[in-house]
């Protein structure tokens, strides 16, 4: 039987969902339940990752130390990641202190097109001895081709694994298949899968990555992540089960952690609103959701037109200061029309 | 006039950029364009206007030391590290394009009279060009000034491997820039690259945590500050003028470039290298007003 690695990022992808307030007492629950289950990585942090706290993407209720000292203390069998943008991260600065902490796996992420500003932190994290996966975000705006050549270069860095993120949820289950195929393919590392539910489709895309052929998927507790949420963790255990894969998680467990979860760290359960499904069709950074609903209601315009506008532009994930300009556009072209009415 | 001898050392995008600046200045020469390859695209470029080249690096210099008075280093901040160390004992002013660091740091807009006190000029980084102009208005407008932060997006196509591998190095030379100029007590910078197709131009946004904030006196300096900046940049204009919004000011800058080497989309490049053409032009002036009275008018 087939073993696929579940890497769980819902104390990080989630902290998108709650504008970055996870304080370490959720922490400290979360990780207790997901070590019980046995999940093999538990990712923790700021949404966007190591260095990320700002008043771009948020401020963080607590600072990267406190939450991975937290993680650290309530983590024995799981292990403990983090995710490290370069252009928000250091090394100097974030990811030392972090090595120094004792996070054990590092994935090291750039939009789909960038990774050649991954090799310095890549190499780092090599040199520092820990488990070290490239992650490409935002995929659905690159085609195949151009994944495998930004993969290979992640490789030649170091890295051990190829992460793919559908950070805009706007996927569908042939595009997943399409791009794990062709990467599968050109790389000798394994590949993972990390889904968002815009467009409904966590879970299928993550069924349609594993049959051809990636070897890790990422999931969170009930679904708890950035816009309309990411695969959720528990079903993607149970579906596994059935098609025959291990995936060293009990099942029991994780169902008890998505409840401990529900409970104590997420205010609402993920659902899919109509401006998620918008964003997931424009193709925006799942992680804008907040922000975009924020301005929009701010200068009375229809966050929709926003999404398909900051889409036009091909915006990417770190650039949520566009949402301003974009929404003042808007108000703009609104009292013209008005005028001309 | 006569014109001051300059040498640019490194023939990447920055540096045949500014020697193409150079060529229009009423004030500088370039006198030598320095690489390691002479068949490299910049190299091919100053051959073909009729620059004196050398692919001999540093030693060029050394084996000419009439050659300049000032140096452009365009290469990057390790070299221009040991590159420093030859050239201050030769006497030589630096224009340091790279973020080592060594010399004092010059906005300017904000600070180029002081700047001629360093024999050792930083131009910061191209965000903090950018940027910093901004900051120091948010630092002179408010007494207390909490925390400053940086977001510049720059079109992937005008961020070259030397950028991509510095970008530690940018972000922590920013942010020492935005806390010397601005008295912030905290600073963070942050970079995107962009892909879209055309090419986007550069913007940054600044924002700040300030208790008591006063946006109408900062968008009246604000407007004083862009007609400054556009006397050596003329592509850098406001996109979003002062405003507060969730708790925090926002002002919104973006810079489009001369189109010189670099496509307009570079504005990255061309406000940190019309800021370096700034500072040696001061030189310049400085030292034509020092030897006035000894003119040599043959």
């Amino acid at each position: 039987m087939k073993n696929i690695l579940i890497s769980d990022p819902t104390l990080r992808d989630g902290n998108h969902a709650v504008a970055h307030q996870l304080s370490a007492a959720q922490v400290a629950i979360y990780c207790q339940a997901a070590d019980n289950a046995l999940i093999p990585i538990v990712e923790v942090g700021h949404g966007n990752g190591l260095g990320a706290s700002s008043l771009q993407v948020g401020e963080s209720l607590e600072t990267d130390v406190v939450l991975l000292e937290t993680a650290r203390k309530n983590l024995s069998k799981s292990k403990l990641g983090i995710h490290v943008i370069p252009g928000f991260a250091t090394i100097n600065r974030d990811l030392k202190r972090a090595i120094d902490i004792g996070v054990d796996v590092i994935r090291v992420a750039s939009h789909c097109t960038e990774a050649d500003i991954t090799q310095r932190h890549l190499g780092y994290s090599r040199e520092r001895g820990k488990e070290t996966y490239g992650v490409l975000m935002m995929t659905h705006m690159a085609s195949p081709e151009l994944l495998v050549e930004e993969a290979q270069k992640m490789e030649l860095y170091g890295a051990e694994g190829i992460i793919i993120m559908d950070s805009a949820g706007a996927f569908i289950p042939s595009d997943v298949t399409d791009r794990i195929t062709a990467l599968v393919e050109g790389l000798s590392i394994p590949v993972g899968f990390h889904g968002h539910n815009n467009l409904g489709m966590g879970i299928a895309n993550s069924v349609a990555a594993i049959e051809a052929g990636a070897l890790m998927l990422d999931g969170t507790a009930k679904g708890f992540g950035a816009g309309a949420g990411n695969a959720q963790i528990e079903v993607l255990v149970a579906v596994l089960e059935k098609m025959g894969y291990t995936t060293g998680i009990d099942l029991y467990k994780i169902l008890d952690a998505a409840d401990i979860a529900e409970q104590h760290i997420m205010p609402l359960v993920p659902i899919i609103r109509s401006e998620s499904i918008v964003s997931g069709l424009s193709g925006v950074f799942s992680g804008f959701s907040k922000h975009v609903t924020r301005i929009s209601k701010e200068y009375g315009v229809d966050q929709r037109d926003v999404y398909f506008e900051l889409g036009r532009r091909k915006v990417v994930a770190g650039q949520e200061d566009l949402i301003i300009e974009v929404v003042l556009d808007l108000v703009k072209a609104n009292k013209n029309a008005t005028r001309t009415n | 006039m006569k014109k001051l001898k300059v040498a640019i050392l490194g023939s990447g995008n920055i540096g045949t950029d500014l020697l193409i600046k150079i060529q229009r200045s009423e004030f500088l020469e370039c006198t030598l364009f320095i690489g390691r390859n002479l068949s490299s695209p910049g190299m091919t470029k100053a051959i073909s206007l009729g620059v004196k080249v050398s692919d001999k690096s540093i030693n060029a210099i050394i084996d000419d030391p009439g050659c300049c008075d000032l140096v452009f280093d365009a290469t990057s901040a390790k070299d221009a590290l040991h590159h420093w160390a030859i050239l201050k004992e030769m006497g030589k002013i630096v224009v340091d394009m790279t973020p080592a660091k060594v010399g004092g740091l010059c906005i300017p807009a904000v600070n180029l009279s002081d700047s001629m006190e360093y024999q050792n000029v930083n131009m910061v980084t191209c965000g903090g060009q950018a940027s910093i102009p901004i900051a120091y208005l948010i630092g002179q407008t408010h007494p207390d000034v909490e925390y400053i932060e940086v977001v510049s997006s720059i079109a992937s196509r005008s961020a070259g491997p030397g950028t991509r591998l510095n970008l530690d190095e940018y972000i922590e030379t920013t942010e020492e820039g935005i806390r010397i100029f601005s008295g912030a007590k905290r600073a963070k910078a942050i970079l995107n690259l962009n892909p879209a197709f055309p090419c986007i131009d550069m913007q940054t946004t600044i924002f700040a945590k300030v208790p008591k904030p006063n946006i109408e006196a900062l968008t009246n300096a604000v407007k004083g500050m862009v007609a400054k900046i556009n006397s050596y940049v003329p592509g850098y204009q406001i996109l979003v003028e002062p405003i507060f919004e969730n708790n925090r000011i926002v002002v919104m800058v973006k810079a489009q470039g001369l189109g010189d080497y670099l496509p307009k989309y570079a504005g990255n490049l061309d406000i940190i290298n019309c800021a370096a053409i700034a500072v040696a032009e001061e030189y310049a002036k400085k030292r034509s007003e020092l030897t006035l009275p000894t003119t040599n008018f043959n």
